[in-house]
């Protein structure tokens, strides 16, 4: 290796830690998004990195739609009193109590479309003028045209056929009065970097992650975990089988996939031979071909 | 952890950009490279393959793994940078492919600007083109040091080595005019992959490398300075608690250089005097910072310094200046204003600016100056003079691309109207 080199995990933190900055400086009120999945694990820790010694200097923001896997909230609530952070929580059930939006209904219903709306109100009633995300743009189509640096209009709408164009590592902030950004720091990161990233600096992240028993059914090829958010129907049947997690979301379009993998070493292994997508478990994807698109424009994560 | 897996951990990272008119085939070469290098999942796949169907088109168009957008897909082009990653053992890659179409050229420059290295395509049935030429152009002022000509499309002109000459040759003339030092040339066709990843069964008469065996090879010149130390101060670190009452940490990146604790540094714009008391991060102190590293740097003195300032080695010093000369492309649908006011953003600085003279124009089919037009508009590239409210901290951007860059930005819109490279 040569004298002044970094391997490209290292090139990758220290730019995210750049970027991460960059929001603190330019922005008054900016929020972190946290879901309690991988990607807002890492953005988070680069965080810690990027202020320390002192503390973060903005809050969490977790969008709940209710229908979380228990692990996860046990995991962030614990994450939050260890490092001090201030964590904001806005939840779906009460845009739904107040009527701002109606509940799907069927079997395929879900809340993941709906937390839009209780992510912009939220950003509205506390003024928050950026708010970062874990997306990165190796996870889907319409994410690998995104920004780093991404501007939303004041109705929280991204416009993917006029985005400013960003030069270099000069990031532009500058906006009116109701409009606010969307920053990912974790742009570049792919899937394996993450895993790789959490390897190497021994990040904790949710068991479910890793490989355990579970009830699931099977539903479009996806596993599906057995809850009361999810009505089954008739045809479905509840199996037992060994199972991890690849990504987090939602409950109820999160699918399991079966894996043995029980370390971080095993995790690594299984990724690299992997032949499909993690976004492959993802329901919400599925839906149609620019579903992602759509629900980005609309002001989804 | 296999040696497989254990590998991945000391990569070399290279990233690259596509070039070139509308329809020359970058997303479908992107598409075929990482076909070919079996980078593509097999959910991507067939989301492709069922999309081609509805399209009816009779193959599966591999353009649509990079053009994601709704739009893109129904008009069949690319209107934003798609971003793609792929490793192969030797290399990891991101990939910038960006849009042909002039309209679009902002987002070629945004796809562009971080890139280290450019493949230019051409389709051999058209040969070298005006937007070859602004591509060209553009990939030069912004000094990505390799450029690698891809002529296209060879399945639709028989294979015809006579053809792939002459484009070479006239290629190689334009490269000579801009000075580019690092063109190499192949043979291509992205549909149906020769000398993609695979070597052409139909083009015997070409000897060289594959188009991914280059770019698994090429030299990745260190095109970062270690010489001058630059490092602008992004964000003042004061932790309120009682064990770090005293802590002031400048965090940053380093632009250019290396910083070792007990150096001696100035403060610009103050002048003051200093040393590196330590180099801070998470994981502990350092003892030495180079690019790209972000970290923390602690100063033996308590002297004032906030965003915007700029810590630099006291041998060897940016110019500090308030009337500078820049080549820009501008980004806008409105033209630029003659003495026209703008924000400068330049590393972590930002000032008000007022464009004092306009020299010259650059047309790009000619490739000459044209100094009888003022008007800067669209997708125009313009030598240009400018006045800024406060003391600029610069270096030329041939020797610094991070101290010899920056934006402009309209002060009515916010938007980001040129890219800016200091002369
Ligand atoms: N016959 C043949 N057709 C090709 C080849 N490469 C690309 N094409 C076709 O050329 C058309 C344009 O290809 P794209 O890859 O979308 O072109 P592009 O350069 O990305 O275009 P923009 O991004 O819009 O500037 C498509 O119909 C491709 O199938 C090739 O090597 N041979
Ligand atoms: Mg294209």
């Amino acid at each position: 290796m040569k004298e002044y080199n970094i391997n490209h995990l290292r090139e990758l933190e220290a730019e995210s830690i750049f970027v991460i900055r960059e929001v603190a400086a330019q922005f008054e009120n900016p929020v972190m998004l946290f879901s309690g999945g991988k990607d807002s694990i890492v953005m988070f820790h680069l965080a810690r990195k990027a202020f320390a010694p002192a503390k973060v200097p903005f809050a969490l923001m977790h969008i709940d739609t209710g229908h979380n896997f228990p692990e996860t909230i046990q995991f962030r609530d614990e994450l939050m009193d260890e490092t001090g952070t201030r964590l904001i929580v806005r939840y779906v059930q009460d845009s739904i109590d107040q009527g701002k939006v109606v509940e799907e209904t069927g079997f395929d219903a879900s809340r993941n479309k709906l937390q839009t709306v209780t992510l912009l109100d939220g950003i509205e009633d506390l003024q928050v003028d950026c708010a970062m995300g874990g997306g990165r743009r190796d996870e889907e189509k319409a994410r690998a045209k995104e920004r780093f640096f991404s501007h939303r209009d004041e109705f929280g709408q991204w416009d993917p056929k006029n985005q400013r164009p960003e030069l270099w590592n000069l990031f532009n902030g500058k906006k009116h009065m109701g409009e606010h950004f969307r920053v990912f720091p974790i742009s570049n990161w792919t899937e394996m970097d993450v895993w790789q990233y959490i390897y190497l600096e021994n990040i904790k992240i949710p068991n479910i992650y890793f490989s355990h028993e579970r009830e699931v059914f099977v539903r479009n090829g996806n596993l599906l975990s057995v809850s009361d958010f999810i009505p089954m129907r008739d045809t479905e049947t509840v199996e037992k089988r060994i199972v991890r997690f690849r990504t987090i979301g939602d409950a109820t379009c999160t699918g399991a996939v079966e894996s043995e993998a029980n370390s971080l070493e095993d995790i690594i292994e299984e990724v690299a031979a992997s032949r499909t997508t993690e976004r492959g478990t993802r329901h919400d994807d599925k839906r149609s071909e620019a579903a992602m698109e759509d629900r980005k424009k609309e002001g989804y994560f | 952890m296999s040696d497989k897996t254990s590998g991945y951990l000391d990569m070399e990272l290279l990233r690259f950009t596509t070039a070139g008119s509308v329809d020359d085939g970058k997303s479908t070469l992107i598409g075929r490279l990482l076909y070919d290098s079996k980078a593509i999942f097999e959910d991507q796949m067939e989301a492709i393959e069922i999309s081609s169907q509805k399209r009816g088109d009779e193959e599966v168009d591999l353009a649509l793994l990079t053009d994601g957008l709704r739009a893109e897909r129904e008009q069949g082009i690319t209107i934003d940078v798609a971003y793609r990653y792929f490793a192969t053992p030797k290399r990891k890659f991101i990939i910038a492919d960006t849009p042909g179409h002039i309209q679009y050229t902002r987002n070629m420059v945004t796809g562009a600007s971080t890139a280290n290295a450019a493949l230019i395509l051409v389709d051999s049935r058209n040969g070298v083109i005006e937007q070859t030429l602004r591509h060209s152009y553009i990939a030069n002022l912004l000094q990505i040091p390799h450029i690698i000509v891809c002529i296209n499309k060879m399945d639709l002109v028989d294979y015809s080595e006579e053809v792939y000459n002459k484009i070479k040759e006239d290629y190689k003339r334009v490269a000579e005019k801009l000075n580019i030092e690092d063109v190499r040339f192949i043979p291509i066709s992205a549909k149906f992959g020769d000398n993609v990843v695979d070597a052409s069964e139909y083009m015997d008469w070409y000897q060289g490398s594959t188009l991914l065996n280059l770019l698994e090879t090429i030299e990745i010149v260190d095109d970062r300075n270690h010489q001058d130390a630059r490092f602008p101060v992004q964000y003042v670190i004061r932790p309120q608690s009682d064990k770090y009452h005293d802590y002031r940490g400048y965090a940053g990146r380093v632009a250019s250089g290396v910083f070792r604790p007990g150096d001696k540094v100035k403060v610009l714009p103050s002048g003051l005097e200093s040393t590196v008391k330590s180099i801070d991060t998470f994981d502990g102190e350092l003892d030495m910072a180079f690019p790209p590293q972000s970290v923390t740097i602690n100063l033996t003195d308590d002297i004032d310094v906030s965003r915007g300032d700029m810590i630099v080695s006291i041998e060897n010093s940016p110019k500090v200046e308030q009337e500078i000369d820049a080549m820009i492309c501008w980004m806008n649908e409105r033209a630029m204003m003659p003495r026209g006011k703008y924000t400068i953003k330049h590393t972590s600085n930002e000032a008000r600016c007022m464009v004092r003279d306009v020299k010259f124009k650059v047309n790009v089919n000619t490739l000459e100056e044209v100094t009888d037009d003022k008007l800067v508009g669209l997708n125009d590239i313009a030598c240009i003079t400018f006045k800024s409210a406060k003391p600029l901290f610069v270096d030329p951007y041939k020797e610094n691309r991070i101290t010899g860059s920056f934006i402009m930005i309209d002060e009515g819109t916010n938007e980001t109207v040129a890219a800016g490279m200091i002369l």
